[in-house]
């Protein structure tokens, strides 16, 4: 179990950026997340810390020791792989026993480990099969035996879910999270899913095209997202742009550009933010924070869109300049139609005010 | 990238040279030498010559003058048969591959081992075989002759055509390699997926199926072309005199040095032109294969015409690939001499075979074989397996340079390859450790060694490129450095693919003539001359024993590397 410091770390492949000018510690037993779109260098720095790719700039650390020109194979990581990267010429146990020869671990001693891993995983009896005779779902945990049995002190997951159908993706996760509580290891997982990041992960680092775009727990990051990108990325909002009009102690006054007015409290808004009046700001609204009916902030709009999907009914409804994403729980069995106007509020707690 | 180990990381010149964007460059570098001593010198030594003499240019329009049009028919028909021979293999290895891969037919289990049957026959017997069988004092056409009472053979094979048969008979095994190693490979359900979108069989055919071929055969007819434009016992036997290998030996045997090397500049030029298409064209298609764990399912052949017809088929099948073997065992027992105007030889001994062993001078040329095959094989080995790794798995400058330079020498006929060594090692020079290589056992190694310089180089970078570079890198993050990860994952999962090509290039040594019959010197004569002057003294009966004992050898090698590969996945023999 090892902590991980990325210290000032670029990575340039010819004209490209994998990935800019990263700074993170990543806390000894620490599950922590690489979340992002496609292409934004999960990939590239998650392989920095493996070894595949050095960076050109900057240092990598475990605890206090530079590792950033370190052979992967001295490393001491455990490795799960997107398409798994199981030694086809092998059955399941000689692919877990593989980092055990390589330490040179007496025969007994690799039985017993082998023994002891495939059991956490729930393969017993699948010891003496070809790789081709597994499931996916049962080659994704033998990829994660081979990776832990070697007692890592970082354990990396790529993905390691993206090639599972719905359920097993959800039994697999709770597998990958249950182990790793199991063992501490410092566990490092890439993913593009949100809801997966937020399921598992004690801290969330979110990145867009190289950068980090925010570093938190789940529920920072959820909550008090730093910027657009962030609350954007991060479960639905919409997203109002307006200008601050007035700061009244605690609460703030914006208003769009159509004159609609919106006020919401200061401590609700991304620490980034100034708070000078006359400044652009992004309202956040999330639609389960929308409320039928009259109250603060109130707003009429016109139906545009309903769904019913049985826990809430969903409207979106249109404004001069915006339409607003609306989740209603559904408690009453009563359903709006397109084309009718409706009355919402939206509690002054529930705003929360971001900058770009 | 992969870098070898680095044993103490503390050791930070090393680490930095080896993290430095030049180390890969040091790696590499052995082999562009060794590509620069054996392939480029000697070349550019016959270059030379091709330009010297009273005006630069002399040659090369005598060459390309219409009065004396005997070179430009000897080019066209050159091309014009290596065409041919490549469409005819496509389609005889395809179709077979087909067959054998995906239907089940009674006869199937005998027809898949004789199949590979001509890959055991070395090119000049092979072609001794067909002339015996087909040709104009064949059994065949004496047979029927006999049987009808006519005056004169209905058919035989001779000219070009037979050049054709034979040339198809013999290299449509490298088809057959290819694309029954790729169907293997080919997801079943592909094939369903086309299916049940609604693509009909021959829509599944044009649109699935050959695209995902079209790889491995556009190499195969790679190979094919480059082999039959090299191709020279074919048209010596049937006396085809208007090909270039043909006007190039003539040449050098009239005494004519600076056209041979003209001749042998324009015959390279094509064939290299030729590669550089082909090569081109490969990689603008390149499909890999992406499901895991997949198995190819064999349909049975079900309708009752359809399983006669099948049957029939695999017994003509079955006949063919046998017969030329048959007839070398019948003839390797006659009598020398004997046999003149009969259908079949009278006169019977087992003479030839005693003295195979017993005689040491008839022994000799085997033994040297041998021995020359397999150092020659060997260098392929380590030169095939470190220039496709690099190929595949380095970064480096230079990648379409090194491939062009591996593949080049088998562009080049053998004629021509020996013609450039016998320009570049005639005297001392410093690739040659200051020795004459010319008129020593060395030198036929290491024409051998240029001639099948692609072999294991192609078919190891072809399963290293199937290899999914994260195994790789998985092992290493197991903590297996890079030579364990090498021995334990790369050379087990690339093994068929070695041993494939490995296979191809000892057979291709043990039977090899075209380049043998320019350069070898007389203390230590192949096998393949020593047939040569056998038939020349009308001792058929001996040149056989030798053909014979050539297949024998040849297939022992086979059957071993069947046993070696056998339950490693896909074996490609
Ligand atoms: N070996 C490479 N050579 C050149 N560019 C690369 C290489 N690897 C990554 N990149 C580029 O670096 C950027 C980051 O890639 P990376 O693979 O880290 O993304 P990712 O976040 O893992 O995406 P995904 O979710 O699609 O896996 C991309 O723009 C990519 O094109
Ligand atoms: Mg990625």
């Amino acid at each position: 179990m090892k902590s991980v410091k990325i210290e000032n770390v670029s990575k340039q492949f010819g004209q490209v950026h994998g990935v800019k000018d990263l700074n993170l510690t990543i806390k000894a037993g620490e599950f922590f997340t690489f979340l992002g779109p496609s292409g934004c260098g999960k990939t590239t720095t998650l392989r920095m810390i493996a070894g595949f790719y050095y960076p050109t700039e900057g240092k990598v650390l475990f605890d206090d020791r530079d590792v950033t020109l370190l052979q992967p194979n001295k490393r001491n990581i455990g490795m799960v792989f997107q398409n798994y990267a199981l030694f086809p010429h092998m059955t399941v146990d000689e692919n877990i026993a593989f980092g055990l020869q390589v330490r040179k671990l007496s025969k007994t001693e690799i039985t017993q480990k082998v023994d002891r891993i495939r059991g956490l995983v729930h393969l017993e009896q699948y010891g003496r099969r070809k790789i081709n005779e597994l499931s996916g779902g049962q080659q994704q945990r033998v990829a994660l035996a081979r990776a832990l049995v070697i007692e890592p002190d970082i354990l990396l997951l790529d993905e390691p879910l993206s090639n599972l159908d719905a359920k097993l993706r959800e039994e697999t996760r709770i597998e990958i999270k249950r182990i790793q509580t199991e063992l501490g290891v410092t566990t490092i997982y890439v993913t593009h899913d949100q809801m997966e990041a937020m399921a598992m992960s004690d801290r969330i680092m979110v990145m867009e095209q190289g950068i980090i775009k925010q570093i938190g727990t789940p529920q920072e990051i959820y909550n008090r997202p730093l910027n657009r990108f962030v609350a954007d990325f991060i479960g639905e909002t919409n997203l109002i742009e307006a200008t601050i009009e007035s700061i009244n102690g605690d609460d703030i006054q914006a208003k769009t550009v159509n004159g609609l007015n919106f006020i919401g409290r200061k401590q609700h808004s991304s620490p980034t933010l100034t708070h000078m009046i006359g400044d652009k700001v992004f309202i956040s609204i999330r639609p389960e924070s929308v409320n039928l009916g009259p109250g603060e902030n109130k707003l009429i709009g016109k139906i545009s869109f309903v769904e019913f999907t049985g826990i809430s009914v969903n409207y979106i409804v249109d404004f001069t300049e915006f339409s607003l994403k609306v989740m209603i729980i559904n408690t009453n069995g009563q359903l709006k139609q397109i084309g009718e106007d409706i009355t919402l509020h939206i509690a002054q707690d529930s705003l929360y005010f971001l900058g770009e | 990238m992969e870098k070898p180990p680095v044993d103490s990381y503390q050791d930070n010149a090393w680490v930095r040279l080896t993290q430095s964007k030049w180390f890969v460059y040091i790696l590499i570098s052995p082999l562009f030498l060794v590509l620069f001593a054996y392939v480029v010198y000697p070349f550019y030594q016959t270059f030379i010559q091709s330009f010297t003499g009273d005006d630069a240019l002399s040659h090369y329009k005598k060459f390309f003058s219409l009065a004396s049009p005997a070179n430009l028919e000897a080019l066209w028909t050159s091309l014009y048969i290596s065409i041919i021979s490549v469409i005819c293999c496509a389609i005889v290895g395809v179709t077979m591959a087909f067959l054998l891969e995906r239907y089940d037919f009674p006869g199937r289990r005998l027809l898949a081992i004789l199949v590979l049957v001509p890959m055991a026959l070395p090119p000049l017997v092979g072609v001794l075989s067909f002339t015996f069988l087909y040709g104009d004092s064949g059994i065949f056409p004496r047979a029927l002759q006999h049987l009808f009472g006519l005056d004169q053979v209905p058919f035989s094979l001779n000219g070009i055509m037979g050049v054709i048969v034979v040339h198809t008979f013999t290299m449509y095994t490298y088809f057959y390699l290819t694309a029954s190693a790729a169907i293997k490979g080919l997801d079943p359900s592909l094939e369903e997926a086309a299916t049940s979108l609604g693509a009909g069989r021959i829509r599944v055919w044009t649109k699935v199926i050959l695209p995902m071929l079209t790889p491995s055969i556009v190499a195969s007819a790679l190979l094919v072309f480059m082999i039959s434009m090299a191709s020279y016992t074919a048209p010596l036997m049937f006396g085809v005199e208007r090909t270039m290998t043909m006007q190039i030996y003539l040449s050098r045997t009239n005494g004519n040095l600076e056209m041979a090397a003209t001749q042998s500049m324009i015959l390279s030029f094509v064939s290299i032109t030729f590669l550089i298409i082909m090569r081109w064209y490969q990689n603008r298609r390149n499909y890999q294969n992406l499901s895991k764990g997949i198995s190819v399912h064999r349909s049975e052949v079900s309708s009752k015409g359809m399983k006669i017809l099948a049957t029939i088929a695999s017994f003509v099948g079955t006949l063919i690939l046998i017969l030329p073997i048959l007839v070398l065992i019948l003839i390797s027992f006659s009598v020398d001499g004997a046999w003149k105007t009969q259908i079949l030889p009278t006169d019977y001994t087992i003479d030839h075979y005693i003295a195979l062993f017993t005689d040491e001078r008839t022994w000799r040329p085997i033994w040297n074989s041998i021995q020359m095959g397999v150092v020659a094989t060997l260098g392929n080995i380590l030169f095939g397996v470190a220039a496709a790794y690099a190929m595949v798995r380095l970064n480096f400058k230079g990648k379409t340079l090194l491939d062009i330079l591996i593949m080049v020498p088998w562009a080049l006929p053998g004629t021509v390859v020996a013609v450039n060594l016998i320009a570049a090692f005639s005297t001392e020079n410093i690739f040659a450790f200051n020795q004459v290589l010319i008129g020593t056992f060395w030198i036929l190694p290491l024409a051998y060694f240029i001639r099948h310089l692609p072999l294991v180089f192609r078919s190891t970078s072809a399963s290293l490129v199937q290899l999914d570079q994260s195994i790789e890198e998985a092992a290493r993050s197991l903590g297996a450095t890079w030579l364990y990860t090498f021995r334990r994952i790369v050379i087990p999962l690339t093994f068929t693919g070695i041993l494939a090509g490995t296979l191809l290039a000892l057979v291709q040594s043990l039977g090899e003539f075209v380049a043998s019959i320019l350069i070898y010197s007389s203390s230590t004569i192949p096998l393949s001359v020593a047939i040569f002057q056998k038939l020349y003294a009308f001792k058929f009966g001996t040149a056989c024993a030798y053909g014979v004992l050539q297949i024998c050898l040849i297939l022992i090698v086979l059957i071993i590397s069947e046993k070696l590969s056998k339950g490693s996945a896909g074996s490609a023999i």
